[in-house]
């Protein structure tokens, strides 16, 4: 279990993932009640069947699964996690900035998977508002140093749409 | 030049701590070191052969005498009292600890330098033309958009983590003397119908599998350029290859694509932000173009002394002709000291000659200097009535051998000495080439030609577009030296073609030696080496290299027979 960071806190934790065991295909494989975080493939599969039975929706993005194939459907989530499988893959953060920028995604944006200290800043910057930190990292070093390295930044971004040479005095 | 203002070192400053606490997490085993690796590279610090080698960013190569001074401080404070220059406008360091670092970094956060970005996979140094501003031949000065382009690479929230290094050249020549062929992206500023813009030129390369560049927009206006390169780069960050680090280059998904498929995938995506608040303004292009206004140039300068001296030293005349460049106010000259003295590590330079510089630059050259891909140091605003002075001063400093251009003026990588990915030295052969010909009238009889030097296949001596390229590759563990013929920079930058098999150490001196005499003995006229090259091709310094040189079959036979 990773260490949920959220509203400036460590937040418990009411989602669950979905995780497919081997053998089980997103076609088959049980859908479980609560507050469930749905692989991609699982939803693209058997969206009529979980809008139906679930009113609270998570989904669970790969680094190579695009935004454009749900950008319909992001209304139905409450939580979308995008998946950092190793820290140094950085396709996440466009596919946050998507999210946030392109497609207006107002839900909750969580980082998931090699989540660590140093790449939070930058999390923040492309739109993640919660933050699945590694579990043996610390953090309450992370909430008070991870998100604010920079004071300010040059480049627009979903944080801060006007870029720094748009709002010197 | 650029003067920082309140955010830039305020960022710089933050960086120095950030980093400083990064190096304390990972000494206390709280960053393992897979975890510390990618944040160190983005500092410019490598865990090389003897100790780290630490590379500092020269920002489109401009530098004033007191960052100059400030490096040699460092030279001699943690290091052991030199630097080196790279091929893109980076000073490395090879012996600081690792602990020193951030200490390092703060020195130099005090003139306005750092190391962010100068390695790692991420958007590295911006780099340019080593004469920008005062080339005869400029059309437009590239380094205010160098600059707003620096702005744009540092700590770019969405591009921290590419599939592999991303690396910008602007050139605003109609000589391009930037690479820019070679570049992820390339940027050729011109003017079309009154208005300024670039031509994009991206997936070019050198290293592994060098490729030339291909155009995917004839014109861009400048106030596009930072939502455009968004778009390329937000293109290659979602496709570009993960999973081989050897085609991760944006060059393979280009390839990939086409070039057709990927421009259209570019200009699909900039539609989105075209226009948005990334949009350049008039205002803040004027503000960082106030930095680079020319400097107070006098009129009227008298040269009949330079013109005497010119006459009566051959020496002086000699440097004349191949350390100084045309400048585009008369009376003025762009000077290259050059680091390539006989024996002495392409681009190495003490701290005593950093010193050195620096004073020359401060009474010579408005107290700014310059670093060139070719890895020499510009005084780009020297009066021609003082170019005797400057001659003399560098002279008793090392720093006046006339090879610019020449075939001992060699661009070289610190190869199997000091790099942990090379697989051969670099240095000795440079020192051997240098030894060999080391008479100055043979070798301005010789005349141009670029001869340049890489430790393996990364190509950071940039050997494919040299005249002659030499490649180190490692053969059963020994180290063999593959000969390449006919690269070129510039305009017509193409890749030089593979001679045959490889050579060993030994034999180098003697095979470019061979390679020098075709030459001599074919040109007609005033050619070239490369004019030559073109006209005759490379079977007949094939056939020299070669002469009575068992391989293939006899080879093999030789061996058995031993």
């Amino acid at each position: 279990m990773a260490q949920l960071i959220k509203n400036q806190t460590v937040a418990v934790d009411a989602w669950k993932t979905l995780e497919l065991a081997e053998g089980e295909t997103p076609e088959a494989v049980v859908l479980p009640a609560g507050d469930i975080i749905f692989p991609f493939a699982v939803w693209q599969a058997r969206k009529a069947e979980i809008i139906s039975c679930h009113k609270r929706i998570g989904l669970l993005l790969q680094p190579d699964e695009r935004v454009e194939e749900v950008a319909a459907d992001l209304d139905y989530f409450i939580v979308i996690a995008v998946n950092f499988p190793k820290f140094v893959d950085g396709r996440g953060y466009s596919t946050a900035s998507l999210l946030r920028q392109r497609y207006n995604y107002q839900g909750e944006l969580r980082a998931v998977g090699d989540v660590l200290h140093d790449q939070l800043f930058f999390m923040q910057r492309v739109g993640f508002d919660a933050y699945a930190l590694k579990d043996e990292k610390n953090a309450v070093y992370a909430l008070e140093a991870g998100f604010s390295p920079f004071s300010d930044t040059y480049q627009t971004s979903t944080s801060q749409p006007q870029p720094h040479f748009r709002r010197r005095a | 030049m650029y003067k920082y203002d309140a955010i830039d070192r305020q960022l710089i400053t933050e960086r120095v701590e950030q980093f400083r606490d990064q190096v304390r997490r990972w000494k206390a085993g709280e960053l393992s070191d897979d975890e510390f690796r990618p944040l160190r590279l983005q500092n410019g610090l490598y865990i090389q052969r003897h100790a780290p080698m630490f590379r500092i960013a020269v920002p489109y190569a401009m530098m004033n005498s007191a960052q100059l001074r400030k490096l040699a401080f460092v030279a001699r404070t943690y290091d052991k009292g030199y630097g080196h220059f790279t091929t893109r406008h980076n000073m490395q360091f090879n012996w600081p600890k690792v602990e020193d670092c951030p200490d390092i970094l703060a020195h130099l956060a005090e003139v306005e330098m750092h190391a962010i970005q100068t390695s790692g996979n991420c958007m590295r140094n911006i780099t340019t033309d080593q004469f920008a501003g005062v080339a005869a031949d400029e059309v437009i000065d590239p380094r205010p958009l160098a600059e707003i382009l620096r702005q744009w690479t540092t700590f770019h929230p969405e591009f921290a983590f590419l599939p592999r290094k991303f690396k910008i050249a602007i050139s605003g020549t109609k000589e391009d003397r930037a690479v820019t062929w070679f570049h992820d992206i390339g940027l050729h500023l011109q003017q079309q119908d009154g208005q300024i813009g670039f031509r994009v030129i991206v997936g070019g390369g050198l290293g592994r599998t060098p490729i030339r560049g291909q155009v995917v927009r004839e014109f861009l206006p400048w106030q596009d350029i930072l939502t455009y390169c968004e778009a390329v780069l937000r293109v290659y960050n979602r496709q570009g290859r993960r999973d081989n680090a050897y085609k991760a280059r944006i060059k393979i998904l280009v390839q990939a694509l086409g070039v057709e498929e990927f421009a259209k995938q570019v200009e699909a995506e900039w539609l989105h932000i075209k226009d948005g608040p990334a949009t350049l303004t008039q205002a803040e292009f004027d503000r960082v173009a106030a930095h680079f206004t020319a400097p107070a140039y006098e009129s009227a300068i008298d040269e009949s002394a330079f013109a005497d001296k010119l006459q009566s030293e051959k020496a002086f005349a000699r440097w004349v002709d191949r350390n100084t460049h045309p400048h585009k106010v008369a009376g003025y000259s762009a000077v290259t000291l050059s680091l390539k003295q006989h024996g002495v590590a392409p681009g190495d330079i003490t701290d005593a000659q950093m010193e050195k510089v620096a004073d020359l630059a401060d009474q010579y050259s408005f107290g700014e200097l310059r670093i060139s891909h070719e890895q020499n140091v510009i005084l780009a605003d020297v009066k021609k009535s003082e170019l005797y002075a400057v001659w003399q001063a560098a002279k008793e400093n090392g720093l006046a051998t006339p090879n610019v251009g020449l075939l001992t003026g060699i661009i070289c990588c610190p190869g199997g000495d000091f790099c942990d990915l090379a697989n051969a030295k670099s240095i000795p052969i440079a020192a051997a080439i240098q030894a060999r010909f080391d008479d100055l009238d043979y070798l301005f009889d010789i005349g141009d030609i670029d001869l340049n030097i890489s430790g393996c296949m990364n190509a950071c001596g940039h050997h494919h577009v040299g005249h002659i390229g030499v490649l180190g590759v490692d053969k059963n563990d020994s180290e063999f030296y593959q000969v390449t013929l006919g690269g070129r920079q510039g305009n017509t930058a193409k890749l030089g073609k593979v001679i045959g098999p490889s050579f060993s150490a030994g034999e180098m001196p003697d095979v470019v030696d061979k390679i020098i005499k075709v030459y001599v003995e074919n040109r007609v006229d005033e050619e070239r080496f490369l004019d030559t090259f073109d006209r005759i091709g490379i079977d007949p310094f094939k056939n020299r290299v070669y002469e009575g040189r068992a391989h293939g079959k006899a080879k093999a036979a030789e061996k058995e027979a031993a």
